[in-house]
């Protein structure tokens, strides 16, 4: 455990009650774990799940951490990451109660030491091994709510793989705008069949998805619901033949690849942001970890060549 | 520069927390603090309301929730809620009956004579509204002396403990459907262990709708209530009391009083429905119960307990009687957490977002370009 994330700055709060290993009791662990058979058996298809009450509000992601929870033992190491970062305050927040309740676990801000990765908004840039498993928070886990508000009905059309309603959504899209307007939770079709909410991780995402080494779980908290991404799975973003899938585009004016400010990477997600001072517009990488690498690289590399 | 919104959680969560800690304390040098039977007593409502939201009937820890959420009702609850789940569900009481219950206050407004009579207990129903000016500096003489002075007054052995029900007299004139037997031994659905795939039975609403948040099932009951339904209900019986709660003995299995739980619970009587079966019309039924001194709840759930049997029966017609919306919208811990979670960074997906308007934006100048070549031509 090389780089422990530091969040030991918050011993102001204290478990006051003794509470068991990974907060829930062990019932409540073994059917989240029973529900994740069951997704893993059905590629995308949507487990119910009893989902419990967590010290935190629903929809800050109370159903990747029942997933953690009840897959975390000793032995494990666990990265948090919100927006890409290790230390935003909603990953601090997750990562320091894990912390508080899983006593005897390590935890780490590196993608290539972690065997637990929960995240939300983001899949690390970093390609997963198949010894790790992600772990997505879900506010929305169902695609077809953007066209049909009753679970009941949306619970048929899954089941008759009839995604036609989603399709024409699409198509009016490009009607109205000449663009797909989804921009985050791209729906994805999963082994062929059931289509996901792929959680809102960017559009840049979403091919990481496809036959990924990792197994990729997603918990709704709020929503009850648990489904995966089970490794080298088929993943595919809904498309039209002559409109292909496209992610984010971080070309400038003059159609060249802008690069994070901070390590001069080309090929990662970017965050815009303003200088304050100079009132410049900067772009950086949004996952924190990788920039860091990619500037350690750099480092070296200029010190081999200096 | 930059990321300083996003880094350094840590020390900004450990010193909001602090910062909250501060305005809870803050009161002075002269302040007391909050003791939890003060709460228990002194805001009896409000720690009515969160057991029942809180879905846990435990008065210590609902004044301690109360206590160290500063009094807000969704928190407070909240905390109830998160520490149930820390525990397992070890034994199941049979199902009680309510005639059992050490009443402190039942009302019908179907007859004026019910049997054993109306006792309004403890309550401002008719209370005017006004400033009590009085309790703006009361003394905790003055404090004492009201409530030793009540006591001195009434005497506890003038009210019986329990009284019959009031659907009771009215199932024996043949006005209500006989109890259905066949739904009373079928095992209550677990909203706490099963999640709600619909359509869900009755006892799923039920339960869902006995720890739901008041302002929100008054708010869906309210619509019926003003059109957009049409149950016209009557309140039966309204009573709120102690109902003894009884578990098998763990090794002679005979039932066994553990202890009791303060109770409201509500039975409206509605319009009578055509019998399909060409049986005789009787009236029909609606049943609200939740933890605690909560009437407006207990009356809303009476209320969608029969709009959501109608809309399950024939189909729903509105809002209050579809059990989808219904079900999914009144819970405080779930609603506030997600409407709380949008303060949360968004980053990622707003630039995602800025991404599809850019090229969408984009597409509509080139667009617009070729369809107006300009003002020098002209």
């Amino acid at each position: 455990m090389s780089n422990q994330a530091n969040t030991s700055d918050i011993q102001f709060r204290q478990a006051s009650v003794e509470y068991n290993f990974g907060f829930l009791d062990e019932y409540a662990k073994k059917e989240v774990r029973r529900s994740v058979l069951k997704a893993i058996a059905i590629p995308g298809y949507q487990v119910p799940y009893s989902s419990r009450e967590m010290p935190m509000g629903r929809g800050f992601g109370t159903g990747g951490l029942q997933l953690t929870l009840s897959l975390i033992g000793k032995q494990d190491t666990l990265k948090v990451i919100d927006q890409g970062s290790d230390d935003s305050v909603n990953a601090v927040n997750l990562r320091s109660f894990i912390e508080m309740t899983c006593p005897g676990i390590d935890t780490t801000t590196k993608v290539s030491e972690a065997n637990l990765i929960q995240s939300r908004h983001r899949i690390p840039e970093q390609a997963l091994r198949e010894d790790q498993v992600l772990v997505l928070q879900v506010p929305y886990p169902d695609a077809l709510v953007v066209v049909e508000p009753s679970e009941d009905k949306r619970k048929i059309m899954h089941g008759e793989a009839d995604y036609s309603r989603l399709l024409v959504k699409l198509y009016e899209d490009i009607v109205k705008f000449d663009e797909i307007t989804i921009s985050h939770r791209y729906p994805t079709r999963i082994n062929r069949h059931y289509v996901i909410d792929s959680s809102p991780i960017p559009r840049w995402d979403v091919p990481k998805m496809n036959d990924s080494r990792a197994l990729i779980l997603l918990g709704a908290g709020r929503e009850k619901k648990i489904y995966a991404v089970p490794p080298y799975t088929l993943a595919e973003p809904l498309e039209f033949d002559d409109v292909p899938f496209r992610v984010e585009s971080f070309d400038d004016e003059t159609d060249k690849r802008r690069t994070c400010h901070r390590c001069g990477c080309d090929h990662s997600f970017l965050d815009e942001f303003v200088d304050a001072i100079s009132g410049e517009k900067l772009y950086q990488c949004s996952d924190s970890d990788y920039c860091d690498e990619q500037l350690k690289a750099r480092s070296v590399k200029q010190g081999l060549e200096g | 520069m930059g990321y300083v919104a996003i880094k350094g959680g840590g020390k900004a969560i450990s010193g909001a927390e602090k910062l909250l800690e501060f305005v809870r304390t803050r009161q002075g040098q002269s302040a007391e603090p909050l003791d939890l039977d003060t709460i228990e007593n002194q805001l009896y409502f409000l720690h009515s309301r969160i057991m029942s939201e809180g879905g846990l009937f435990h008065p210590k820890l609902a004044s301690l929730a109360i206590k160290q959420s500063l009094g807000d009702t969704l928190e407070a609850s909240f905390a109830l809620r998160a520490y149930r789940s820390t525990k397992p569900r070890l034994v199941e009481s049979p199902v009680l009956d309510t005639s059992s219950m050490r009443v402190i206050r039942r009302i019908s407004a179907s007859f004026k004579d019910i049997p054993g009579g109306q006792m309004l207990g403890a309550s401002s129903d008719y209370a005017l509204r006004l400033m009590r000016t009085e309790l703006l500096d009361e003394s905790p003489e003055a404090f004492k002396a009201v409530a030793a002075k009540w006591l001195d007054e009434n005497r506890h052995d003038d009210i019986p403990d329990t009284f019959p029900k009031v659907l009771d007299a009215l199932r024996e004139e043949g006005l209500l459907p006989p109890v259905d037997e066949a739904a009373a031994e079928k095992k209550p659905f677990d909203i706490t262990r099963e999640p709600l795939v619909f359509p869900v039975p009755r006892s799923a609403a039920l339960s869902t709708m006995a720890r739901s948040e008041t302002g929100s099932i008054l708010a869906i009951a309210y619509s019926n209530m003003r059109g957009y339904g049409d149950i016209h209900p009557t309140v039966a019986e309204l009573r709120v009391g102690y109902l003894p709660v009884m578990l098998p003995h763990p090794i002679t299995g005979e039932l066994i009083e553990v202890g009791e739980v303060l109770m409201t619970e509500c039975e409206v009587v509605a319009m009578y429905e055509d019998e399909e079966d060409g049986g005789k019309p009787t009236f029909s039924l609606g049943y609200g119960a939740c933890f605690g001194h909560n009437e407006v709840k207990a009356i809303s759930m009476s209320i969608l307990d029969r709009a959501l049997q109608s809309g399950m029966k024939n189909g729903p017609t509105n809002p209050s009687e579809d059990p989808e919306f219904v079900l999914l919208h009144i819970d405080g811990i779930d609603s506030m957490g997600f409407c709380t979670h949008y303060k949360m960074p968004h980053y990622v997906t707003f630039q995602s977002d800025m991404d599809r308007l850019r090229t969408t934006q984009d597409k509509h100048d080139d667009k617009h370009d070729d369809k107006n070549p300009g003002a020098d031509n002209v």
